[in-house]
């Protein structure tokens, strides 16, 4: 099975590298007045494999402008009603769900019939004209840096992934974006930039991957200056691999599938996957301090990074050397780490790395009720013997991952699969709308990960937990890489829905799961959503002192005249009530705009006090004008 | 600066009067929407009591209810972490073992934890069957609050919170909720039942738990008794029942609320332990309280008799009689969530674990103090009221108790009475023709009113005994007539205090009257449900009522009488006096006669004997200022004020007595316009403390001030 899962995935980097070629030989006749500026980081460095970029300047010419990853995939139903995922990229691409449509009709009452088809293309009329500050950028042309001040690319760096963020797209409405985007392709050409900007006055919005859910990349739509989106996504290269520190030097605009890609083919992985991994970028990590899924033995972001450099308006701020750990007063990586964007451009990060595992393996436990999967975690906490990931899906996403399944084709497999659902509904008792499912990823050699699977099951076994395969494991991971193509299929029938997250102390993480849940659909009932919605969470990481939670809700918005406006009342009661229960405001989305408000009461008068003094230091003239967290 | 206080408060309430009739118009009472009721005893009357004792019960449980016996119960508690944790402070504190105090502990709970069975509550549904039919006519019921609680029970945790008048009202819910199919409750009751050896184990078994009178600084038994509470409710397993006014109402007035309890329920919804809670006010009127002239002898100081098994066995004489009706109704549930929105900020108890218990916070404590208010107000403005009340209301207001009314003039002035109390929002129960209804009720209170030639008059006994004992004798019927007409208090008691304002101010100035109104309503706060910080809400109240039914006219200055408006006035005002010559006594005995070594038990009988000489003499006209409820609740009140200090010694608790102060307040009771407006005098400095209504300054500084 793990030997299958991996030549799987060794197909798809193949086929991933086949569709990049393609978009790598298609003519390019685009801006060419201006051609890439040579980097000297880039010379002499045999490390560097810079022919392999998922990420072109174009964006939209491989991915959606308005929803969701690849323009190729997508969920749509067929002619025969029946839920299909297009395009070749992933393991669902090309197969029937055949539950899906049956679920989407009886969790939200929504209806094939009825469709809410978005704007097909972006209307460049409908995007204002840029305001251009004209010294700047005769001085940017001289740099030979490359630039543009299309609609398209100019729309396509003003949002992030936020549900009315995409929402407004689908509707063509497009407010306040960048005048202009610049795409640096190294540490020296973005200081000469954002010297630039210091220079003429002009705002600067570093862009990364673009996948932020926090309205971070928002333009304020008070800015009256020209606003610069600088897009470090040409910043893709691998400099250098220290083979005996066991670290790597990378530019900070590299997304994370090409890194990993990259390492992996030098036997090593950083082993930081934020479900976001394919379009998300080092820089973004590092900006938002994010976490990955498999941080329980790689760490996340903060415990990965060596060496950060960041370019700001005062200057480049970096460490001297280095050490693995420092006590020379706080550590200024923690004023950059999670400074999203309001500071400077992270441009170059030496992370970790590790050998890439000899061997994977999923797998699921079932427990007949949430209570018992918490408790159960909190045990493998408490014995700090956690897999790489360990995630708990309570029972209405352990419906949704079940309706998510791919058509079977063997007559076997179906039978088996009947009586599995026998075996622990009539024969162990479990209640089908009480029961969850935990997902579980191992990592490692060989042995060890025989071990220490068995060591996990056996406590889940003291939880009332029984294994339910790898598969179901496998399922559980990939619906997270999917829901977003999900939520651009539930937007063209009338269903809208988002994702937030947040960090709990253990002894409440069943109570904010529960009081937040009914709190999102009390609000949905007030607020005049005439369809029950999706209200649903799973605890995703597990810490010693408490649990990363992850909430999603999803509703029908037919019959309503502000849909967007009925969800984002929701969202924020649901965040006064997961504040109100001890949760954090967030543990890796970060705060952006979105989440600003409540900064105040979440560090105290005084700490915000401190990190604006940092602001005004570093950037008195807020060059960096995202208004990000402050 | 105690001045210019005064004064910025008088403007803000000048402002918000100019708002009063526009703001007031959704909230006129006599547009209050009550249910229906339905009498439950019709169908037991009909059908056999042997197969509803038997009849399938199955409720509707809390929709997340993990069922749970009485014995994993007591282990949740004894194995909670808060009680860990309290075990092992108090083992650090007194040095006792941890193994002895986990035995002190189960031991506690054993004598604390009811044993719900349900061949018991069937038994009592049969006898009680039994019981009800043969002493009430009806027993009504408002079938839809009983959905509505429903409902609720399936959402969240309840609590019902009956308001309590007599022994019966448990028994009489449980009951009820037994019929409707509704999940029994757990019943909070006091330790004294337990002193009835069968009864206290069968009551045990329907469901009550027994907690001690008293434990104030023993917080092993405060544990115990919190965390079964709130491993209840946090659970679901049963409505948790028990009574805001933590005692039976003697006066028929609703009591202070006590806050002990509602704090430990509404703890896990602020500690986010359940999403939300539901607070039930119930609303128990009886027609006739089976207790009336027990009551009446509690107040006048025969002891209460101890309960006891033979003691109930002696009562069943009372069985004989015939007791009327009785309405429940169950109120709106309440949801705690909503009352806490924007109140409590619940993120306080996120830096201290939930076990550790913590003094709540002030905003907590207010936030309480309100809602315990507010639900009391709900029970109050759902009590049934039955014509008596209004005769009763009537007869005591006669000039001369013995001679009573002619019965016309009674007729034509509860008719007047019923329509004032409609328009007021008294929900009254009128069946039918006056005439009938009048001597109906007549002849259900026979023991208290009698009538011949034409005369309605309270049934005064007097026998061949000394003066004292027959002033004591004459007052049992007139304290069980007060006790009816309590009932209708709080349907006029603001417009009372208004009344009594207009009348006892020096002028037609609306700041002026407003004055007085807080004075008056800041000094019965103890008397009546009043909730405190909402002076000016109850002022408006009072004064919209008043306008409404053109009993006073405003303008932007002047409030004045209309000459229609004498009648609705003078009745109001009466209706206040007894309080406030009552309160006058107090004061006047601790001024004339109280000697400094007066101690705090010896002022109930002190004072006792000082207002039978009153009586005697004539001086008083008000056998009910006997009750030692006005009393204890004046003397709390100079309490409050800082008029009289407790001053505790090793065996005793003595009192301090302010006699400036106290002769100040007395004579601000009575009508004496001249001393209001003598701005120079060292009074008009502790009025205007006084005055400032809810917002009184604690009584050090009041007594600094002086």
């Amino acid at each position: 099975m793990a030997a299958n899962s991996s030549s799987d995935r060794q197909r798809a980097a193949q086929q991933r590298l086949q569709i990049i070629a393609g978009h790598l030989q298609r003519p390019t006749n685009y801006q060419p007045d201006i051609t890439a500026a040579e980097c000297k980081a880039q010379e002499g460095n045999p490390n560097v494999s810079n022919e392999e970029r998922t990420v072109p300047r174009r964006r939209q010419d491989i991915m959606k402008w308005n929803g969701w990853g690849y323009s190729d995939s997508r969920f749509l139903f067929n002619k025969k009603g029946q839920a299909e995922f297009t395009g070749k990229r992933y393991r669902l691409s090309g197969m029937i769900i055949p539950g899906l449509k049956d679920w989407m009709e009886g969790t939200f009452g929504a209806s094939l019939q009825h469709k809410a088809p978005a704007t097909p293309i972006l209307n460049s009329t409908a995007v204002q004209p840029a305001t251009i500050n004209e010294a700047f950028v005769e001085e940017v042309k001289a740099t030979t840096i490359p630039f543009s001040v299309e609609a398209e690319d100019r729309v396509f760096r003003a949002h992030g992934h936020c549900l009315h963020e995409i929402f407004a797209l689908r509707e063509g409405k497009i407010g306040r974006v960048p005048d202009m985007v610049v795409w640096p392709s190294c540490h020296s050409d973005v200081v000469k930039i954002v010297e630039l900007a210091s220079k003429h006055n002009v705002c600067l919005i570093p862009y990364g991957g673009g996948t932020s859910v926090s309205s971070a990349l928002e333009c304020p739509p008070e800015e009256t200056r020209s606003i610069v989106s600088l897009d470090t996504s040409q910043m893709n290269r691998i400099l250098w691999i220290d083979e005996k520190n066991l670290t790597a030097h990378v530019e900070a605009g590299i997304v994370g599938q090409d890194l990993e890609r990259l390492l992996n083919e030098s036997g090593y992985c950083t082993g930081h996957e934020p479900d976001s991994m394919e379009f998300s970028s080092l820089g973004g990590w590092v900006a938002t301090r994010a976490s990955g899924m498999k941080k329980n033995i790689y760490g996340n972001i903060e415990d990965l990074v060596v060496h950060v450099k960041m370019v700001t308006p005062r200057g480049v701020i970096e460490k001297s050397c280095q050490g693995p750990r420092m006590s020379t007063g706080p550590d200024v990586h923690h004023f950059i780490m999670g400074s999203e964007g309001t500071l400077g451009v992270v441009t170059e990060v030496t992370l970790k790395i590790r050998p890439m595992p000899e061997y994977q393996k999923y797998g699921s436990v079932v427990f007949p009720n949430f209570e018992q999967g918490v408790a159960c975690l909190r045990e493998v906490a408490k014995q700090r013997c956690a897999p790489a990931s360990i995630r708990l899906m309570d029972n209405e996403q352990f419906k949704f991952g079940h309706a998510l399944k791919p058509q079977v084709s063997s007559i076997f497999t179906s039978f088996l699969d009947g009586l599995k659902k026998f075996y622990i509904t009539k024969f162990k008792g479990f209640d089908p709308n009480r029961l969850c499912v935990a997902t579980l990823l191992f990592e490692g050699d060989h042995e060890k990960v025989l071990q220490h699977e068995k060591q996990v099951y056996d406590i889940a076994a003291k939880f009332g937990g029984l294994a339910a395969g790898e598969d179901n494991g496998q399922r559980g991971y990939m619906l997270t890489f999917v829901i977003a193509y999900l939520r651009d299929l539930g937007m063209e029938y009338y269903v809208i829905g988002e994702s937030f997250e947040t960090s709990v102390p253990w002894d409440r993480v069943l109570d904010i799961c529960r009081n937040v849940k009914a709190r999102i659909i009390r609000e949905c009932k007030d607020k005049g959503v005439q369809f029950p919605p999706l209200s649903t969470c799973r605890v995703t990481q597990t810490y010693d002192a408490g649990a990363c939670v992850y909430f999603y809700f999803a509703f029908n918005y037919r019959g309503l005249s502000d849909p967007i406006h009925v969800s984002e009342q929701v969202e924020h009661a649901a965040r006064e009530e997961i504040l109100a229960n001890g949760g954090s405001l967030s543990h890796h989305h970060g705060v952006g705009k979105l989440r600003k408000e409540w900064m105040r009461e979440t560090v105290s008068d005084v700490g915000l006090g401190m990190l604006k003094s940092v602001k005004d230091y570093v950037d008195p003239n807020n060059i960096f004008g995202n208004r990000n967290l402050l | 600066m105690c001045t210019s206080k005064y004064t910025s408060n008088l403007v803000f309430v000048a402002n918000h009067i100019s708002a009063v009739s526009s703001f007031l118009q959704h909230t006129d009472p006599m547009l209050k929407k009550r249910d229906e009721f339905e009498d439950m005893l019709e169908e037991r009357r009909n059908s056999s009591d042997f197969r509803y004792a038997l009849k399938c019960y199955t409720p509707v449980v809390y929709k997340n209810l993990t069922p749970c016996d009485a014995n994993s119960l007591k282990s949740m508690v004894l194995q909670s972490d808060q009680l860990h944790y309290v075990i092992s402070q108090v083992s650090k504190e007194t040095g006792r073992t941890r193994e002895d105090l986990q035995e002190e502990a189960s031991g506690i709970i054993e004598e604390m934890a009811h044993r719900l069975q349900l061949s018991t509550v069937r038994f009592f549904a049969f006898a009680l069957c039994k019981v009800f039919k043969t002493l009430f006519k009806s027993i009504c019921v408002n079938e839809d609050g009983i959905q509505r609680l429903q409902q609720a029970i399936h959402e969240h945790p309840v609590v019902l919170l009956p308001s309590h008048r007599s022994y019966m009202d448990f028994l009489l819910m449980s009951y009820i909720l037994y019929t409707y199919d509704i999940a029994l409750p757990v019943i909070a009751a006091g330790m004294d039942f337990m002193g009835m050896k069968v009864v206290g184990e069968m009551l045990r078994m329907s469901g009550a738990f027994f907690i001690r009178r008293s434990f104030g600084g023993d917080k092993l038994y405060w544990a115990v008794f919190s965390e079964y509470v709130k491993t209840i409710l946090k659970n679901g397993l049963a409505p948790v029942e028990f009574f805001l006014e933590g005692t039976r109402s003697r006066t028929s007035k609703s009591l202070t609320p006590k806050l002990g309890l509602l704090n430990i329920a509404i703890d896990p919804f602020l500690k986010g332990e359940v999403f939300d809670i539901s607070l039930v006010p119930v609303s128990i009127s009886y027609e006739r309280i089976l207790e009336e002239s027990l009551y009446a002898r509690e107040m006048l100081g025969v002891p209460k008799p101890k309960e006891s098994t033979s003691g109930l066995f002696k009562a069943r004489k009372v069985l004989s009689e015939d007791y009327g009706s009785i309405h429940v109704y169950f109120g709106q549930p309440v949801s705690v969530r909503q009352l806490a929105e924007g109140r409590v900020n619940r993120c306080q108890f996120s830096l201290t674990p939930r076990y550790i218990p913590m003094r709540p916070n002030e905003d907590v404590q207010t936030f309480v103090n309100d809602t315990a208010y507010r639900l009391v107000r709900a029970q109050e403005e759902n009590m049934v009221l039955k014509p008596w009340v209004l005769l009763a209301t009537i007869l005591l207001q006669a000039e001369d108790l013995e001679r009573g009314i002619p019965l016309e003039e009674l007729t034509e002035q509860a008719l007047w009475l019923r329509d004032l109390c409609r328009q007021y929002g008294g929900f009254l129960h009128w069946p039918g023709m006056c005439s009938k209804v009048i001597s109906s009720s007549l002849s259900l209170h026979h023991g208290l009113v009698r009538l011949s030639e034409g005369n309605v008059y309270l049934a005064l006994s007097g026998g061949p005994v000394s003066p004292e004992e027959q002033v004591l004798s004459r007052a049992v019927p007139v304290l069980s007539c007060v006790s009816y007409r309590n009932q209708a208090l709080h349907v006029f008691v603001r417009p009372a205090l208004l009344a009594t304002a207009v009348h006892t101010s020096a002028s037609n100035n609306k700041q002026d009257i407003f004055n007085t109104f807080s004075f008056l309503r800041n000094m019965f706060c103890n008397e009546f449900i009043l909730c405190p910080n909402a002076t000016v809400q109850d002022f408006e109240e009072a004064c919209f009522l008043l306008v409404k039914t053109g009993v006073l006219q405003v303008s932007q200055q002047e409030m004045v009488v209309t000459p229609r408006g004498h009648r609705t006035m003078s009745f109001l005002s009466r209706l206040l006096l007894p309080f406030v010559q009552g309160y006058q006594v107090v004061c006047a005995f601790l001024c004339e006669k109280a000697s400094d070594t007066l101690t705090e038990k010896e002022f109930v009988q002190a004072i006792r004997k000082f207002v039978i000489k009153q009586l005697l003499s004539g001086t008083l006209r008000y056998p009910e200022v006997l009750s030692s409820d006005l009393q204890k609740n004046a003397f709390a009140a100079l309490l409050r004020l800082g008029a009289v200090h407790k001053v505790k010694s090793v065996d005793q608790t003595g009192l301090k007595i302010n006699k400036v102060t106290v002769n100040s307040l007395e004579d601000t009771l009575g009508k004496n316009p001249s001393l209001m407006s003598d701005s120079n005098s060292l009074f008009q400095k502790i009025i205007s403390n006084v005055f400032l209504g809810g917002k009184l300054p604690t009584p050090k500084a009041s007594v600094a001030r002086l």
